[in-house]
């Protein structure tokens, strides 16, 4: 089985690459607010709700 | 539009969301024609139009046109809204386009006529796998850039779905490929035997994992809360769901090779890795579906909504199958069966096809500035036609699969077989008419979001729209 002597390195340093993608993102504040990126995604809209941009209120009107 | 402000890339968009219909259109309607030609041998024409060449061309057709152009179109428009910042990489935005259609078109040339690697889900011969690279990297530059520069510290889960799924099939497409060529048209693989056995359906069922699963989650973390209009169930379960499927999915892909020449305990460890995956494929189906939780009066009169919830239905139910069938015992009766393709068809249609489906909906009036589609009605029927068209493939799959399996291993009291090959063949013929019949309807349903598609086109004006500064965000 000598594939297997591919395929476990590449898992191996996958892990090691995953875990430093998981340690980076707790350490940055990633999941520092696990309600909020839930809401925020619904504001993202072409047409906000609560806009500061009179623009995009003028766009919406329009439309 | 006014040159001082930002506004969002949707060209590329735009580009990548019709091209996923029309390319939903040719791959579906070779995986019919394929279909026909198991119910009616005579419709092999030539070498050609044969049955071995067009099946590759069908399944590189929706995997990698159709669902490609899904992903590339939804991952666009996700890590733009999310991120609050236009599309980062100049030029290779529209080679990402380009690249992609030019490997489609030159797998259409190069599958009929017989120029293949022989490898299933990866047939495409060197020079096309050199540009499908090229792409993939541009690819990744483009959305890795995009996260680079955006104007918010959060990362949405979807986006980190989409990151995982671009990352792990540049690596597993780098890997399986190495070929040594020949000539312009023919390599050979850099492992053989039982080697290579391995190497391909490593490839081969994280390709499952992460084009066909981890994608397609991106999707629906995204599209799901924007047409519910409610935020995801809990987006703590969505940041686990991650984590946890990225860190176990790896070695899943030893299921397809039960019973054959690799060692024992490497079946054992695929299989035993398959049974883990249950926990996050449920946990974020579940996820998506309580979405709906105290608004499941949405799904009455949104079609859209409809196709995304259906979708997740068929992903809770293929992702319990999967496991199920990656039992040795199980795969004893169900392997090199009928049933295998249904399960796969249950993915392919019911949550891949449908999702991308839903979310296409959802872009396309947006991205040609309309309210809404130019018909709704013609969006529910689609959504019938296809639920209907989906379950009949799926039923006749389990009847034909379990009906083969029984049939191949039952033996007489002399301990010979009891059936011939032949016999099994002719048992599946009613069952293969009603699998080609549910792909008929399914193909209709891609003609009417055509139709529907162009109309809702037709006199739009296709703006860009400005970036939005993001809602009350902490730097």
């Amino acid at each position: 089985m000598e594939s297997i002597y591919l395929l476990v390195p590449i898992s191996v340093i996958l892990v090691f690459v995953i875990a430093i993608a998981f340690w980076w993102s707790v350490r940055s504040g990633q999941f520092d607010d696990l309600e909020g990126p839930a809401f925020r995604v619904l504001m993202d809209d072409e047409q906000p709700k609560k806009s500061e941009s009179s623009e995009n209120h003028e766009k919406a009107d329009k439309i | 539009m006014s040159g001082t402000q930002t506004t969002y890339n949707d060209k590329v968009v735009r580009q990548f969301a019709v091209m996923t219909v029309i390319w939903g259109i040719v791959g579906m309607l070779v995986g019919v024609i394929i279909a026909a030609q198991l119910v009616w041998p005579e419709l092999n024409y030539g070498p050609w139009l044969h049955f071995g060449r067009l099946r590759p061309l069908h399944t590189n057709a929706v995997i990698f046109a159709f669902g490609g152009c899904a992903l590339f179109a939804t991952s666009y428009w996700c890590v733009q809204r999310t991120s609050h910042a236009r599309l980062w990489g100049g030029p290779l935005i529209p080679f990402t386009f380009w690249g992609w259609q030019i490997v489609i078109l030159l797998a259409a040339v190069t599958l009929p006529l017989g120029i293949t690697t022989g490898k299933e889900y990866a047939e495409l011969e060197w020079p096309i796998d050199i540009l499908i690279t090229l792409v993939w990297v541009a690819y990744a530059l483009v959305f890795f850039g995009t996260i680079a520069v955006r104007k918010v510290s959060h990362i949405y889960v979807a986006n980190w779905f989409f990151g995982a799924f671009i990352i792990a099939v540049a690596l597993l497409h780098i890997v399986n490929s190495m070929e040594m060529p020949i000539t312009l048209t023919k390599s050979y693989s850099m492992y053989s035997g039982v080697q290579d056995a391995m190497i391909q359906w490593w490839y081969g069922h994280n390709a499952v994992g992460f084009f066909l699963t981890a994608g397609f989650l991106g999707m629906m973390y995204y599209f799901v809360p924007k047409q519910a209009g409610r935020p995801v169930y809990s987006y703590r379960l969505s940041v686990v769901h991650f984590w946890a499927l990225i860190f176990t999915y790896m070695w899943a892909g030893p299921h397809h090779l039960h019973y054959t020449a690799l060692p024992d305990w490497t079946q054992s460890v695929g299989m035993v890795f398959s049974l883990i995956l249950l926990a996050p494929s449920w946990g974020g189906m579940i996820n998506g579906i309580m979405t709906l939780s105290g608004a499941w009066h949405k799904l009455r009169d949104d079609p859209v909504l409809k196709f995304l919830i259906t979708s997740l239905s068929f992903y809770g139910m293929s992702t319990f199958e999967g496991p199920m069938m990656s039992i040795k015992t199980v795969n004893a009766l169900s392997h090199y069966t009928d049933w295998t393709v249904g399960h796969v068809h249950s993915g392919a249609l019911g949550w891949v096809a449908m999702v991308s489906i839903g979310s296409i909906y959802y872009l396309l009036p947006k991205l040609f500035g309309k309210t809404e589609m130019y018909s709704t009605k013609l969006v529910t029927t689609h959504f019938w036609i296809a639920t209907i068209g989906t379950v009949l493939y799926i039923a006749s799959m389990w009847i034909a699969g379990v009906m083969q399996g029984l049939m191949w291993r039952a033996v007489n009291t002399d301990g010979t077989l009891a059936y011939s090959f032949v016999e099994s063949v002719k048992g599946s013929y009613p069952f293969w008419a009603i699998r080609w019949l549910g792909g008929v309807l399914f193909l209709t349903g891609m003609l009417i979001m055509a139709y529907n598609m162009f109309k809702t086109m037709a006199g739009g004006k296709t703006q860009d729209m400005p970036v939005i500064a993001p809602a009350g965000h902490h730097a």
